[in-house]
């Protein structure tokens, strides 16, 4: 490409970041002044839920920092509209009481106790003495039994997960058959010709690219990663079921994947890469003292920051774009501006919603597109063989 | 902070069902879908190489008909000079071998032209001897024919005789 327009795009880029940026900063200062008006009323509002937990009436003060907290944050149930969820399967297990499956119905979204378990404030599963069906503000806490628990239940994002999955093995399997079924050796045609294109461009030049000739041992597991981020991230834009979960925004999600990076680069990890970590080659032995731990933590950081990087991105995207949202109902609020303050809101709000949405997009496609290639690039240092040209 | 906290039922589920996905598409997916890909890859480099050889081979061919053309061109021009030569050879000694015998002829037609000649000479001498006398013979037939005549011409040939 020609220097004179790399130029101009990176300029076009910076501009465009700034513009994103003093958005973020404009709405972060109103979004922060308006839910800190709204918090005084707040309290009340948690209070007289409690008491009277048949909800829904009246009007609820807003609480947005909740709201998108609950989004982000994983549940036991999928919440359609207004009360309408789906329950989906508790399944816990600890040495005391055994297996213990259930519907998450049981909770009656956290009112209840059930079989000696019920939510807590924030949605997670506690252990409680009282093993009969009862109210769950008035049974008390076991925490011995608490820590001793392991909640392995269905949760949103674990059915995000397995759509997810159906969606990866549905496409790939047809496709997969499109290339051994009677149309072999032919032109590829439909699904098998949007999807090739993008499994050649990660197969040459993100994977073979950054691992060299050792390749293909890796490529099943890094494209499927690929693709698992990036469907993953679509589902998420996706308001309404079955997208909208925040999965590869959780940070358990983004843990696993890095892990399993960590894993397969540590165990690929030949005589040379050992030999940079603990001898780098050519380093007087004082600097070693210094450089080896550093190298060694950076072992560990690597894929710690590649979780980072994943959650983050897309667990900000999900909190902006449901911030917009949210300052449409902010603004509404009695104590701001009323009704026409939302309706005032409305249009601003949805042209940024839009914008981040699009944005969102990019982001899907980028994050899972950066997640692939730097798992290629420490695969990559960890096979890579010694060059005789050295130049550390 | 429970944003950052993994839970472990969802890293659980995640390992476990990742970890089979990775595993069902590998034997089902990318395993058919990759190596059908290096097939293709391989059958259209295969294909290429062939072109390119094929094109080899063509310009090989041309290069070796163009050889073949200038040789038989030079044969050509070769036997066409060898013809010309010979052909001038052939008409060079034609003529040579025509002037000789010209010159042979006309020295044989001009000996006997010599020969003929002669012989009509000697024949005309003889023609104007025999002529003459029979016409010595008339004349003096004539002039004696009378004694008067005879008479005069010994006059007349006795006037230049002297009588000494």
């Amino acid at each position: 490409m020609c220097p004179e327009n790399a130029k101009q795009s990176f300029i076009k880029m910076k501009i465009s970041k700034l513009v994103i940026l003093s958005i973020i900063c404009f709405l972060t200062i109103s979004f922060n002044t308006a839910s800190f008006a709204g918090e005084h009323g707040n309290v009340s509002v948690s209070e007289t839920h409690k008491a009277a937990p048949a909800h829904g009436e009246g009007k609820e003060k807003l609480n947005a920092g909740k709201l998108i907290m609950d989004h982000i944050a994983d549940s036991h149930d999928w919440h359609l509209w207004g009360h309408t969820s789906i329950p989906l399967p508790v399944i816990i297990y600890n040495g005391e009481r055994g297996w213990t499956v259930f519907s998450s119905a049981r909770f009656e979204h956290g009112h209840k106790a059930y079989q000696g378990y019920r939510l807590n404030e924030k949605r997670k599963i506690e252990a409680v003495n009282e093993t009969t069906e009862m109210d769950a503000h008035a049974a008390t806490i076991n925490e011995a039994l608490t820590a001793g628990s392991y909640d392995i239940s269905i949760t949103k994002n674990v059915v995000s997960i397995f759509i997810t999955i159906a969606i990866l093995l549905f496409v790939f399997i047809s496709v997969a058959r499109a290339y051994t079924n009677k149309r072999k050796g032919l032109a590829p045609t439909g699904l098998q010709n949007a999807i090739e294109p993008i499994i050649v461009f990660m197969r040459d030049e993100v994977i073979k690219a950054s691992i060299g000739a050792k390749y293909e041992k890796y490529v099943p597991y890094l494209l499927t990663l690929f693709f698992f981020i990036w469907i993953n991230n679509l589902l998420g834009l996706i308001p309404v079921f079955p997208g909208g979960a925040n999965v590869t925004g959780n940070i358990s999600v983004a843990l696993v994947l890095a892990v399993l990076t960590f894993i397969i680069t540590t165990v690929s990890g030949n005589k040379n890469y050992w030999q940079h970590i603990f001898a780098m080659p050519g380093v007087p032995k004082g600097v070693l003292v210094l450089l080896t731990p550093i190298e060694i933590l950076g072992m560990f950081l690597r894929p710690f920051v590649l979780m980072i990087r994943l959650f983050a991105n897309i667990a900000a995207g999900h909190t902006i774009a449901l911030s917009f949202f949210c300052l449409i109902f902010i603004f509404g609020q009695e104590s701001l501006y009323g009704t026409g303050g939302g309706i005032g809101v409305s249009p601003l709000s949805l042209v940024f919603t839009v914008f981040m949405s699009m944005l969102e997009l990019l982001v899907a496609f980028l994050q899972a597109y950066v997640f692939t290639l730097l798992s290629s690039v420490y695969i990559g240092a960890a096979v890579e063989e010694h060059h005789h040209g050295d130049h550390h | 902070m429970e944003l950052v906290k993994p839970e472990f039922g969802l890293v659980f589920w995640m390992t476990v069902s990742f970890l089979i996905v990775v595993f069902i598409l590998r034997k089902f997916a990318w395993g058919p879908i990759l190596s059908s890909l290096k097939e293709r890859e391989t059958s259209i480099e295969d294909a290429l190489n062939a072109a390119k050889k094929a094109k080899d081979e063509v310009a090989n061919m041309k290069a070796e008909n163009e050889q073949l053309l200038k040789q038989a061109r030079n044969e050509r021009d070769m036997m066409l000079k060898e013809a010309r030569d010979t052909k001038d050879a052939i008409v060079n000694e034609a003529r040579a071998k025509a002037q000789t015998e010209a010159d042979r002829m006309i020295t044989i037609a001009r000996e006997t032209i010599q020969n003929e000649k002669m012989a009509a000479i000697t024949e005309l001498k003889n023609q104007v001897a025999t002529l003459s006398i029979e016409i010595a013979e008339k004349v003096i037939r004539q002039q004696l024919a009378s004694d008067e005549k005879q008479r005069a011409l010994v006059n007349d040939l006795l006037k230049d005789v002297k009588l000494n």
